[in-house]
């Protein structure tokens, strides 16, 4: 269990390299999420990625070297808030691995220790209140298998949606099971994994929901991918941009 | 009947690597459905045996305590099992080899010599390939566990190392009985298709001249092997015939026998979701004078088979902690759409994906480590904590980098110079900010314009549309939005 820590003045925002490449409205509406909670927040313009590709494919010396960058640019003891339970899980979870034994273990385990998931911090960290303004909408939610298993993220993301008086929220028949994205896993194994994003589709159809939400753009890339692909209707998008419209409007 | 089964057989694909035999596996719609349908129910099972997260979380770290502290002392209480199992009338033989382990056996049973041995269900006699040897030495091996017997008779392999024959339905094994055994009906009753098993298999056990078994434990103080089991068909195998040779992996040795009670606990239900099985047998030698039964004979064959290189490696070595429950298959969510024979080896699942790839060298098995997408689920449930997804990441780096100072067998034999070039590109990208700023800047200004006919995104495009890169990247727009950004 992460341990939660009394609500900072300063935090900093690390926006994750699929954010910045395909879902950036997903990080201003993290950003602002945290902002109207009274708290300033930053973002460090020398960040990159977590380094998990390299890292998950075996390739620690390449991921270290990306890593470490990440360490130079967050300098300050402010806790570092992640739109992404993968990217955060890499970060917390497996820097102090990738760096045992090296010079600079012990600044990888501080800044591993300030690492933590958007939506567990709102609900944790910022007892944030929601008020839905939105119209009446019927939603799901996946959550992603590092938020869950490595981050300890299980109910916050879908307390949240269910606290939105106007949204409808319908769980998935199995909502432990991963989507097959994986990342490189993805186009390695494309049949496997297609196999099992199209009953991750399925699965999000049964529920009727207009939205499938999530706290992770990886699993939304596949997806959403998958969806469109099918000519589905659903829409998927990141729960920080839903929060955000549903509370506080476009 | 026959062509039936040759097709069933067909589509199990013999092809070299995961990606193409996972390909065949998961046109098969009917397997995918036997599976899912299969593994949903031991998931269900096995979640009710641990409604309490805190008293899961406790027996889990005492069961792993105990295996590590087993392992930790692995030499030693090998050394101990012998002594006191040889105390007790066990003769005990070590196999380096599989294929010493096969001769050893053979050799025992051709000293007594036997023409047939009836086997309880062993996934080490599936690792050394016992069957196949001993019918070229003209000694016949019945499997007596129900699953087992069933892949026999259809001359298979196991697909799952808890329940071998998960991949066939109920209409399967009625139609392979009728065809192979000789005055068998068709009927696909499951209480007349066990008679039916039942009914052969105990001519078998009453002709049988050896018995044959696997050990889940051996306990280094007392000299005692322990087995469990459903169907007594392990208890028979241990004592009905005059002979019985019980073979092991060496890292089944725990230090007490208090230690048995919490991994069988956590065994048990971690398998089938049962808190108990049927048959717990504690086998601690032959017949002794003045019994009524039990064979006169005991003999315990301990393999190695790469498995003190494995332990040489003390973060490899978890790999042997194992208590073969299959939880980790069952809630594989690729396991669960391509089945344990897509995997092409003794051990499949993620278990198998680390055990694999170090027993038989990266050169046949370096892929097994990325067939899969690191979810977790496998090391969430292992109720020994083995850090599964962990041990794949490390395997992956074996396969892939040369290092002479790593005793992994087959260690950097799918090294790729274009992959190293690849990483060593991302790793410019993303560790210098400038390049990483105009690398961003340029992907979203020109990256839609990329071809879906490029190699990866083939593969992504295969099932999905081709992903769209935002107008700007994030690092840019909170410039523009007037976002503190230091």
């Amino acid at each position: 269990m992460i341990p939660i820590p009394d609500k900072p003045d300063t935090v900093y925002f690390f926006g994750t390299c699929l954010i910045d490449l395909f879902y950036p409205e997903a990080g201003l509406a993290g950003i602002d999420l945290l902002q109207r909670q009274g708290i300033r927040v930053v973002y460090p313009q020398g960040q990159s990625c977590c380094a998990q590709p390299a890292r998950n494919c075996g390739f620690a010396e390449d991921a270290r070297a990306v890593a470490r960058n990440q360490l130079r640019h967050f300098p300050k003891p402010w806790p570092i808030v992640v739109p992404s339970g993968s990217c955060a899980g890499m970060m917390r979870e497996h820097y102090p691995e990738l760096f045992a034994g090296e010079p600079d273990e012990a600044e990888a385990r501080a800044f591993a220790d300030r690492v933590f998931e958007l939506t567990w911090f709102l609900v944790h960290v910022c007892k944030i209140a929601v008020h839905d303004q939105g119209a009446p909408v019927r939603v799901t939610f996946h959550g992603s298998c590092h938020s869950q298993r490595e981050m300890g993220v299980r109910d916050e993301p879908k307390q949240l949606l269910r606290d939105l008086s106007n949204v409808t929220f319908v769980e998935l028949a199995r909502p432990a099971e991963c989507c097959g994205f994986g990342g490189t896993f993805s186009v390695r194994l494309p049949e496997v994994s297609g196999a099992m994003v199209a009953d991750k589709v399925a699965d999000i159809a049964e529920t009727g929901a207009a939205e499938v939400l999530s706290g992770d753009c990886g699993c939304l890339l596949n997806i959403s991918g998958a969806m469109a692909k099918n000519g589905s209707p659903v829409r998927a998008r990141h729960i920080a941009e839903f929060l955000k419209e549903r509370c506080y409007g476009k | 009947m026959a062509s039936n089964l040759a097709t069933a057989e067909g589509a199990v694909s013999t092809a070299p690597d995961f990606a193409a035999r996972a390909s065949v596996a998961l046109k098969d719609a009917g397997l995918r459905r036997k599976f899912r349908r299969a593994m949903d129910g031991l998931m269900t099972k096995r979640a009710a045996q641990f409604p309490d997260a805190d008293a899961w979380t406790s027996l889990r770290a005492r069961g792993s305590a105990i295996r590590r502290r087993s392992l930790a002392r692995l030499p030693e209480l090998l050394e101990q099992l012998d002594t006191r199992c040889r105390a007790n009338g066990i003769q005990v033989h070590w196999a380096e080899t599989s294929a010493d382990a096969d001769r050893i056996i053979q050799g025992i049973l051709t000293d007594h010599g036997v023409r047939t041995v009836i086997k309880g269900k062993s996934m080490v006699s599936e690792e050394i390939h016992l069957n196949d040897f001993l019918a070229r030495h003209q000694i016949s091996a019945v499997e007596s566990d129900l699953g087992e017997f069933v892949i026999q008779l259809a001359h298979e392999t196991p697909s799952h190392i808890i329940m071998p024959c998960i991949h066939k339905s109920r209409e399967d094994v009625a139609a392979l009985f009728h065809s192979q055994i000789p005055d068998q009906a068709y009927t696909d009753d499951v209480d007349a298709l066990t008679a039916t098993a039942r009914r052969v298999l105990r001519e078998q056990f009453a002709s049988a001249d050896a018995g044959l078994s696997g050990v889940n434990f051996a306990v280094a103080e007392t000299g005692t092997l322990c087995l469990v089991e459903n169907e007594g068909n392990g208890r028979l195998s241990t004592t009905l015939p005059p002979l019985h040779i019980a073979v092991m992996g060496l890292e089944k040795v725990v230090e007490r026998l208090e230690d048995v009670p919490p991994l069988l606990t956590l065994l048990t239900r971690s398998a089938t979701g049962q808190p108990i099985t049927t048959y717990v047998n504690f086998i601690s030698g032959p017949r002794r004078q003045g019994e009524q039964d039990g064979p006169h004979e005991v003999h315990l064959v301990l393999l190695d088979n790469g498995r003190t290189r494995i332990f040489g490696d003390s973060q490899l070595r978890e790999t042997l902690a194992c208590i073969r429950c299959g939880a980790c298959m069952n809630h594989c969510p690729v396991y669960t759409r391509v089945g344990g024979h897509a995997y092409d080896a003794v051990y499949p699942g993620p278990i198998g994906k680390i055990l694999t790839p170090q027993i038989n060298g990266m050169e046949t098995a370096g892929d097994l480590p990325h067939a899969s997408s690191l979810c977790g689920a496998c090391g969430e449930v292992c109720p020994v904590s083995i850090p599964i997804p962990n041990l794949l990441v490390r395997l992956r780096g074996e396969a892939a980098h040369r290092d002479p100072a790593s005793t992994v067998k087959g260690n950097g034999a799918r090294h790729s110079s274009l992959e190293d070039l690849t990483w060593r590109g991302w790793r410019l990208m993303y560790s210098i900010p400038l390049a990483y700023r105009l690398g961003t800047r340029l992907l979203t200004l020109v990256g839609n314009a990329m071809p879906a006919s490029l190699p990866m995104l083939k593969n992504w495009t295969s099932v999905r549309t081709k992903p769209q890169f935002a107008r700007q990247p994030l690092n840019v727009l909170v410039r523009s939005r007037g976002i503190d950004h230091e």
